[in-house]
């Protein structure tokens, strides 16, 4: 299996690169949009800010490419603010537009609460969960993000608790996201990666 | 659901070998970088925190190469800092493969470094670390190791760092450093209380207890530690066990 990471020009792509070696799976970095159309899975990371990662990829001409990918049913799996670009919108960059691929704006954490959200959490399924199979409540994940989804809709698959509740994981078919960052996460990350690559055999 | 409390060992390197700096002796081999951090990644750390203690121009390629080295070996964050003064900086060292970067001594001398920083990377990427000292009711901020004092008050330093983009405050105390008295959970808790982000304390552990005061009255969201890890004097899965059944909210690893 292949894996195509979406190279946006910002970002630690060796992280995911290295994590995404260790499940087994050869990666190759893409940058246009006959890379992502010709993709059999693939890895959207995102660090840094909403406006620049929505207008890095539109830029690149990669918005339109990776719509298409998810109507042809290639996996993709979301990481981080490469989740949150997957929605409408986000409360960081208003008036900026998300790949709208799932319904949903991205929202600040609320001022009550220590943000970023930076540390390990566990998060709680709402319903069954690809990426997650195999993992207990118990397992902890690593985040670091000061938005979130706090609106769960019928993709999101588990939430997790900072201020609000929000979406946590995100899976609709082969269109998954999670707000952690798996690569970061030890033996339960790499188990969220090994699913992911699970179902996109 | 809960955020766990984070232990975090750190790795001060020197031309490309882990150190403890031994007062009047100079520098203590304590191993290499790569296979501390596989065994920090193992034990269940939950970060990893390396620093360039000499920062000099010459040396740079060489810590640089340390970062690539060490975050080859992880599968948890990695904060890298010493020396950061310009944006291109911080970008080396996330490149080559730091999920974080710590700012000191140059964000003092000049605070919009913070703010350039947390522009390109975002928040979460940037760590200001601080060395404080007692100052009558309140602390005073130091720099450059330590060594020479601002007259800027703590609490308005993190206060200002995070207005301008810090995304976590790494508390050193440079009365407790190397002490073993345990941290100084009076200033944690006078920073923590003044600022909106997580706060990682620094200085002065050694026994399972100084975490847990630090993590009850010094409401430290992260306790760093160094060389207690590096000897093996005490081990991350145990500490976290002690943590663990005394209440606190840790991610214990198998």
């Amino acid at each position: 299996m292949k894996v195509s990471i979406v190279d946006y020009g910002a970002g630690n792509l060796p992280s995911v690169e290295r994590a995404l070696a260790l499940a087994g799976a050869e990666t190759e970095r893409v940058t246009t949009p006959e890379g992502v159309r010709g993709a059999q899975a693939i890895v959207l990371p995102g660090v840094g800010h909403f406006a620049a990662f929505v207008n890095g990829l539109r830029e690149r001409n990669l918005t339109e490419a990776l719509h298409d990918a998810v109507r042809a049913n290639v996996p993709l799996l979301g990481i981080c603010l490469g989740l949150q670009a997957l929605y409408e919108s986000s409360e960081e960059a208003p008036g900026e537009r998300g790949l709208g691929l799932v319904a949903g704006a991205v929202r600040a954490l609320p001022r009550e609460v220590k943000s970023p959200h930076i540390g390990w959490n566990q998060v709680r399924r709402s319903r069954d969960s690809l990426l997650l199979r195999g993992l207990g409540n118990d397992a902890y994940f690593y985040f670091a993000h000061s938005y979130a989804t706090p609106e769960a809709n019928s993709a999101t698959a588990a939430v997790c608790d900072h201020g609000f509740g929000f979406t946590a994981v995100m899976e609709r078919e082969r269109l998954m996201g999670v707000q952690f960052h798996p690569e970061k996460s030890g033996a339960a990350g790499a188990r969220v990666i090994e699913n992911f690559l699970e179902t996109a055999r | 659901m809960t955020l766990a409390r984070r232990i975090i060992p750190c790795l001060d390197v020197d031309a490309g070998r882990v150190v403890k700096g031994v007062e009047f002796q100079g520098l203590r081999d304590m191993g290499d970088p790569a296979e501390l951090a596989a065994r920090y990644n193992r034990e269940g750390a939950d970060e990893l925190v390396m620093l360039d203690i000499t920062a000099t121009v010459e040396r740079r390629c060489t810590f640089l190469e340390t970062v690539r080295r060490v975050a080859s070996e992880l599968q948890i964050p990695l904060t890298a800092g010493g020396g950061i003064r310009k944006l291109e900086d911080g970008n080396a060292m996330l490149r080559a493969g730091a999920d974080k970067v710590t700012v000191n001594t140059a964000a003092v001398a000049r605070p919009e470094l913070i703010s350039e920083l947390a522009a390109q990377f975002g928040s979460q990427a940037v760590v200001l670390s601080m060395d404080v000292k007692r100052a009558g009711y309140g602390w005073g901020v130091y720099v450059r190791g330590g060594r020479d004092a601002t007259g800027i008050d703590a609490v308005a330093w993190a206060k200002e760092g995070v207005e301008r983009g810090a995304g976590e405050i790494m508390l050193t105390s440079i009365d407790r450093d190397g002490t073993c008295s345990g941290f100084d959970c009076d200033a944690t808790a006078a920073i923590a209380a003044a600022v909106t982000v997580p706060v990682i304390a620094s200085g002065g552990a050694k026994t399972f207890e100084d975490f847990l005061s630090v993590f009850e009255g010094g409401a430290a969201d992260a306790a760093l530690a160094a060389s207690i890890f590096h000897t093996e004097a005490q081990s991350i899965g145990e500490l976290k066990r002690f943590l663990a059944s005394r209440g606190v909210p840790v991610r214990v690893t198998a």
